[in-house]
C-alpha cells in the first residue's frame, strides 16, 4: 500500500493513542451486554441436560407454568423455523430433540418476571431420561468412524526417510476461553412482528443468518446489534443463547434478557480442542527435515460448530514454521459426547505447535546441536513452501529473525531471593529457594490469518464524513482488542482529519465484517476502513481539485480551497467498500493448494523455576519477538502479545476442563485455574515489521500469535529443569514428579 | 427469605433456638458460593457480623468472627502463615476461622493449625449454653461437624501451652487464590513434634505414626527425615478427584511434612 503517511494528523497510525472505549471500562461506566435492561423486561432462564448423553422420554413443563410470574416455556416443539443451528453445519438443536448429546445441552427455556423465578421454573421442569452410554473415547469415535472431518495430506516422496528419527505422542487438554464477560443477550420487540437483539457475538452476520433461519423470518425482522463484550477468545463465535432469548420475546411480546452465570457459561459455549497427536520426525545427519509424518486427532464434542476448520488449522500447521518436503498427515476431528469444541485463539495451530516444537527440541536433543540453530537451519522464509500444503509463502516471513531478536533479549538474574511471591508454591511457602531448579525453553509458531480454503471472506465498512467529522461505519465485534482504536488510527492518516468516531451498525444497516477471530479483522475491517477512506478521500479531492485533505478542509499546494461545511454542503459524503483478501481454494485430495491468506510468526522463550520434588512451577517470564507486519497501535500489540502468553501460560501449567464420562468436573473458577497476578510471568516483547502484502500499511493480525508458541515454550522450560519429558499440556505437578 | 443481623450473641442464639434451620452469615465467602452456585435458597439467615464478642481475640482464644486478615498479622505463626495462604485479600478480609470451622471443609485452611494445637470448638446454644468440644469429636466428616443445629461456634479454644515453632505449608495447582490440594502444619515443642495435614482425609488430621516414630528418636537426621516422608504418604487417606489424585497427595503430603520439620528446626 502506497497510501503516505499524513505527518500532520494526530492520533493516527503507529502511535499508542489511548482507545475511547478505555476509561468508561476502566471506570465502570462502559455497558456490556449483561448490564442492558429495560423497566418491562422478563429474564429467559434454560433447563440444561444432566446426562451427556440420553434419551429424552417426557418433559413436563407444567409445573413452571402453573408459577407465578412464568410468563413462557418453551421447547423444541416452539422453535419456528429450521429446528437445527450451526455456522457451518446446521446440526444443532435449538433446544433438545429427543436425545441429548452433551452435557448442559439446553432442553428448555423459560421466561418469567425476576430472574429468580425463571431460575426456579426452569429446575421445576419434570424430564424423564434414559441414560445412554455416551461416546467419550476419541480414539473410540475415530475407530467408528464418527468423524466430523478427516484431512490427509501427502506431500513429497512418500519413501523419503531420514538417518534421524524421532517419534512422540503428545496431548493437549480441552481449554476454556474463560472471558471475564459471560454470555448475555437482550431482545425487544419492534411492535411489527420482528425484534431488535443485543448480543454478545464475533460476527453479528453469522449469528443472524442462523437466529432468522430457526424463527422463520425474513433477514430485516430481526436486527442483530453488537452489544458491549467482556472478552470473547473464540466463545462468541458460536451461537449460544441468542436464539433462545429471540424466541421468547417472540412468545412473550416482552423484552428479554439472558444472562449465564460462570458455571453456565462453562457449558454455555465452545472450547479448546483437547487432541492427542502423534509425530515422526526424520532428519538428515545435518540436521535437515527430511520427512514428518503425524497423525492427529482432535475431540470435536457433540456439535460441528468450526470444528473443520479447526482441524484444517492443526493439519496445515503439522510441521510449523520449517521447511520440510516430504510430509504424511492424517488428521482427524471426531464426534462424541464430550462438550462441544469449537474456536478458541489460535484455533487449531496451539494443539499442532505443541505437537511439533516438542518434536524439534527431541529432534535437537538426538542431533546434539543448539535447538535454535536447529530451528534457525530449518526455518521457512518467504517464497518458501509451506511443508504440509505447499504453498509458496508469497511474504516475507521473518521466522529467522524473530528467533534472533529474541535471542538477544538478556536472560533474566538467576534466583536470589527467599520472597515466597517469587518461588514456586508462591505463599503456600512449599519451596525453599535450595529446591529450585531453572529451566530454559524456547518454541516458534506460525500461524494463518483470516480465512482459509476457498472461503469468501470479506468486510464492510462505510466511511463518511459530516460537518461534525468521520465517522467509521462497521459490524465488526470489538471484544476488547482494540479494533476501535485501530479503524480509527487508519481513517484519520487516510484522510488527515482527526475527529473520527466509529460506529456500529445493525445488520440491516451495513454487511458483514466477517468474524472478529482468526487474528483478521485488523486486516480486514482495518483494510476496509482504508479502502473506504482512501475512496472518500480521493473522490473529494478530484471534486475539488484539492492535492491533500485536512482536519478544516481541502488544500492545494498548501492553500485551503474548500471547507469541511463546503465539502458536506450537499450532506455527508460517504464511501463504501467490501473489502476481500486474495483469494484461497480448497486444498485437493492430497491437501494441496493456496489455501492460507497469510501467515504469522512468532517466538517465545520461557523462564520456569521448579520444585521438582513437589512438582511446582513459577513461570518466570515469558519473552517474545513477533512479526506485525506493520505496528499500527505498537501499546495494543503489547497487550496482545502480554494477553495472549497469559492464555498460553494457562494452558501450559493449570488451564484445563476435566471431563469425566462427558461431564465437566470443575465448571468454576473455584476449579477451572486461570493465572492470576502472581502466576502472570514477566514479559518483554519485540516487534519485527516484515509488512503484509494486503494488510493496511502492511500491518498483520496479531492476536493469535502470543497464545500459540508460549504454551510449548512453557513445557520446554520445565523438560529443561526436570529432564522429564512431559508430552502433556497442561503439566500437572504429578507428570513432574512422575507418579 | 428472612434475614436478621444480630446485635448481640443473646440475639442470635435466639433467632437460632426459634429457627434451629436458619443459616448463620459470618463473612459469607463460603455460604454465598453455595447460594449462588448450587442456588441454595435458606429462608431464614441469621447474621453474625454484627456482634463483637465473636471478634475478640486473644493468646486462648479466638473468636469464631475473627478474620483472615487478622490472623494474618496475628501471633501464631502457623495460623498466620495459613491465613495468608487463603483466597485473597478480599476473601480475607471477609472470611472467618469461624466460618472455616463451620464449613468444615476436607480443604480449608485453618484446620490443621487447630489439630496440631489440640485446640477445641466452643460452641453455645440458648437451651444448653456453653460446650467446649475438642477437634476430634467437632470435625467428623467432609463437611460434616457434631454442631447442633441450634449451636453457633464461638471460639475457638487455645490450650495456652501450645508449641512457639509452627510451621504451615500449603499445595495447591497455582501459586495463589488456590483451595489446597495438600496442606500441613508441624509444630516443634519440649514434647516433641506435632504434624497435621489437611485434604488428605475427610477431615484434618493428625499423622499420629510419623510423630511417634520422629519424637522417639534423639537426633533428627536425613534418615529420620526420609522416614517421616514416608510414614507419612503411608498414613493419610487421601482419594483422587477433579484436583489431584491420591498418589500426588501421598507424596506431596510427605514431602511437605519433611520440609516442614526440618524448616522448624531452623
Ligand atoms: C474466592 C474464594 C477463595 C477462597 N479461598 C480459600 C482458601 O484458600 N482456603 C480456605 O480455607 N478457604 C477458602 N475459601 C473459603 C472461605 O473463604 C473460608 O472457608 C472462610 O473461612 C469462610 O468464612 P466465612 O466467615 O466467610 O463463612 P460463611 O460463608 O459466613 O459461613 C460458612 C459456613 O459456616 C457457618 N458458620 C459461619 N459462622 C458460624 C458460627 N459462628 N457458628 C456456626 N456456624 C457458622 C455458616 O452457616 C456456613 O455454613 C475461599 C472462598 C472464596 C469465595
Amino acid at each position: 500500500m502506497t497510501t503516505p503517511t499524513r505527518t500532520h494528523v494526530t492520533g493516527g497510525i503507529g502511535t499508542s493513542v489511548r482507545r475511547p472505549d478505555g476509561v468508561p471500562k476502566v471506570t465502570g461506566n462502559f455497558a456490556y451486554a449483561s448490564d442492558l435492561h429495560s423497566k418491562d423486561m422478563l429474564w429467559g432462564a434454560t433447563l440444561r441436560s444432566p446426562h451427556a448423553h440420553a434419551r429424552l422420554i417426557s418433559l413436563d413443563t407444567g409445573p413452571a407454568l402453573a408459577m407465578t410470574g412464568v410468563r413462557a416455556v418453551l421447547t423444541q416443539d416452539d422453535v419456528p423455523g429450521l429446528p437445527l443451528f450451526g455456522q457451518e453445519e446446521q446440526d444443532q438443536p435449538v433446544l433438545c430433540d429427543g436425545v441429548a448429546r452433551y452435557w448442559g445441552e439446553p432442553v428448555a427455556i423459560v421466561a418469567a418476571d425476576d430472574e429468580e423465578t425463571a431460575q426456579r421454573a426452569a429446575a421445576s421442569i419434570i424430564a424423564e431420561w434414559e441414560p445412554l452410554a455416551p461416546l467419550d473415547d476419541p480414539e473410540k469415535a475415530a475407530d467408528d468412524g464418527s468423524l466430523f472431518r478427516e484431512l490427509k495430506i501427502r506431500r513429497g516422496d512418500k519413501e523419503a526417510a531420514g538417518t534421524v528419527v524421532v517419534e512422540g505422542v503428545y496431548e493437549t487438554a480441552s481449554q476454556d476461553q474463560a472471558p471475564l464477560g459471560t454470555e448475555a443477550g437482550f431482545a425487544i420487540p419492534d411492535g411489527s412482528g420482528g425484534l431488535d437483539l443485543y448480543v454478545t457475538s464475533q460476527w453479528v452476520h453469522v449469528d443472524h443468518r442462523q437466529i432468522i433461519a430457526c424463527l422463520d423470518m425474513e433477514p430485516d425482522q430481526i436486527r442483530c446489534h453488537p452489544a458491549g463484550i467482556g472478552g470473547a477468545f473464540g466463545a462468541r463465535e458460536d451461537i449460544s443463547l441468542h436464539i433462545h432469548v429471540a424466541m421468547l420475546s417472540l412468545a412473550t411480546g416482552r423484552p428479554v434478557k439472558m444472562e449465564y452465570d460462570r458455571s453456565e457459561s462453562f457449558v454455555g459455549h465452545v472450547k479448546r480442542h483437547p487432541s492427542k497427536m502423534w509425530y515422526r520426525h526424520e532428519a538428515d545427519a545435518d540436521g535437515n527435515l527430511v520427512k514428518v509424518t503425524a497423525r492427529l486427532l482432535l475431540d470435536g464434542g457433540a456439535y460441528a460448530h468450526t470444528s473443520r476448520a479447526v482441524l484444517a488449522n492443526a493439519a496445515f500447521f503439522t510441521v510449523g514454521p520449517y521447511r520440510c518436503d516430504n510430509v504424511v498427515v492424517d488428521a482427524q476431528v471426531v464426534k462424541t459426547n464430550n462438550p462441544p469444541c469449537g474456536a478458541m485463539r489460535g484455533f487449531g495451530a496451539v494443539q499442532a505447535c505443541f505437537g511439533y516444537e516438542s518434536q524439534m527440541d527431541r529432534l535437537a536433543e538426538e542431533l546434539g546441536v543448539d535447538p535454535l540453530d536447529l530451528r534457525r537451519q530449518n526455518a521457512m522464509r518467504g517464497g518458501d513452501p509451506l511443508a504440509t500444503s505447499g504453498q509458496v509463502i508469497d511474504a516475507p516471513l521473518p521466522t529467522v529473525e524473530v528467533i534472533d531478536a529474541l535471542e538477544a533479549i538478556p536472560l533474566p538474574e538467576p534466583l536470589a531471593s527467599d520472597d515466597p511471591r517469587l518461588l514456586p508454591g508462591g505463599t503456600g511457602l512449599t519451596t525453599p529457594a535450595s529446591k529450585v531448579v531453572r529451566g530454559v525453553g524456547y518454541a516458534v509458531g506460525l500461524k494463518n490469518v483470516a480465512f482459509s480454503e476457498g472461503f469468501d471472506d470479506y468486510a464492510e465498512a462505510r466511511v463518511v464524513l459530516t460537518r461534525a467529522g468521520v465517522e467509521v461505519h462497521t459490524a465488526a465485534m470489538e471484544v476488547g482488542q482494540g479494533l476501535v482504536t485501530v479503524c480509527q488510527q487508519i481513517a484519520r492518516t487516510v484522510l488527515g482529519i482527526e475527529n473520527v468516531a466509529v460506529v456500529w451498525d445493525d445488520t440491516s444497516h451495513i454487511g458483514s465484517a466477517g468474524s472478529t477471530s482468526a487474528s483478521r479483522q485488523t486486516q480486514m475491517t482495518g483494510g476496509a476502513v482504508h479502502a473506504a477512506s482512501v475512496g472518500l478521500r480521493d473522490r473529494i479531492l478530484a471534486d475539488f481539485g484539492g492535492d491533500e485533505l485536512r482536519n478544516d478542509g481541502v488544500y492545494r499546494a498548501g492553500e485551503r480551497i474548500a471547507t469541511i461545511d463546503e465539502i458536506c454542503a450537499e450532506g455527508p459524503v460517504e464511501h463504501l467498500v467490501r473489502f476481500r483478501h486474495p483469494e484461497t481454494h480448497p486444498p485437493d485430495e492430497n491437501g494441496q493448494g493456496d489455501v492460507h491468506a497469510g501467515f504469522v510468526v512468532a517466538a517465545h522463550r520461557a523462564v520456569v523455576d521448579v520444585d521438582p520434588e513437589l512438582g511446582l512451577v513459577r513461570v518466570v517470564r515469558v519473552d517474545t519477538a513477533q512479526d506485525v507486519g506493520k505496528a499500527l497501535n505498537p501499546q495494543a500489540i503489547t497487550g496482545q502479545l502480554e494477553g495472549g502468553i497469559m492464555q498460553g501460560v494457562g494452558l501450559a501449567v493449570m488451564e484445563e476442563l476435566v471431563v469425566d464420562h462427558g461431564v465437566i468436573r470443575n465448571p468454576t473458577f473455584t476449579d477451572y485455574l486461570i493465572p492470576t497476578f502472581l502466576d502472570a510471568p514477566a514479559v518483554e516483547t519485540r516487534i519485527i515489521e516484515a509488512p503484509d502484502p494486503w494488510g493496511p500499511f502492511g500491518a498483520k493480525g496479531i492476536g493469535e500469535s502470543p497464545t500459540i508458541s508460549s504454551t510449548p515454550a512453557v513445557v520446554a522450560a520445565i523438560r529443561a529443569a526436570t529432564g522429564k519429558a512431559l508430552t502433556r499440556a497442561p503439566v500437572r505437578p504429578q507428570d513432574i514428579v512422575g507418579i | 427469605m428472612e434475614f436478621v443481623a444480630a446485635h448481640d450473641l443473646d440475639e442470635a442464639l435466639a433467632a437460632k433456638a426459634e429457627q434451629p434451620d436458619a443459616e448463620l452469615l459470618a463473612g459469607g465467602t463460603d455460604l454465598m458460593v453455595e447460594v449462588n452456585l448450587v442456588h441454595h435458597r435458606p429462608k431464614q439467615v441469621v447474621s453474625l457480623r454484627r456482634i463483637g464478642e465473636l471478634r475478640e481475640v486473644s493468646s486462648t482464644r479466638i473468636g469464631a468472627g475473627v478474620t483472615w486478615s487478622r490472623l494474618e498479622r496475628g501471633d501464631h505463626r502457623g495460623l498466620a502463615e495459613a491465613a495468608r495462604t487463603v483466597g485473597s485479600p478480599q476473601i480475607r478480609a471477609a472470611g472467618t476461622i469461624g466460618g472455616n470451622v463451620g464449613t468444615a471443609s476436607p480443604a480449608g485452611d485453618g484446620l490443621p493449625w487447630i489439630a496440631a494445637a489440640d485446640a477445641a470448638i466452643e460452641v453455645r446454644s440458648k437451651a444448653r449454653g456453653t460446650r467446649v468440644v475438642p477437634w476430634r469429636d467437632f470435625f467428623v466428616g467432609v463437611k460434616r461437624t457434631s454442631l447442633e443445629r441450634d449451636e453457633i461456634i464461638t471460639a475457638v479454644v487455645v490450650p495456652d501451652d501450645i508449641p512457639e515453632a509452627q510451621e504451615f505449608a500449603k499445595v495447591g495447582a497455582r501459586n495463589a487464590m488456590v483451595i489446597s490440594t495438600v496442606s500441613c502444619l508441624v509444630m516443634r515443642g519440649d514434647d516433641g513434634f506435632r504434624i497435621a495435614l489437611g485434604s488428605v482425609a475427610p477431615t484434618p488430621i493428625r499423622a499420629t505414626a510419623a510423630e511417634g516414630m520422629l519424637n522417639a528418636e534423639a537426633k533428627i537426621t536425613e534418615a529420620a527425615l526420609d522416614e517421616v516422608a514416608r510414614v507419612v504418604s503411608e498414613e493419610v487417606r487421601p482419594i483422587t478427584d477433579h484436583r489431584s489424585t491420591e498418589a500426588y497427595r501421598r507424596h506431596a503430603a510427605g514431602v511437605l511434612a519433611r520440609r516442614l520439620v526440618e524448616r522448624s528446626l531452623r
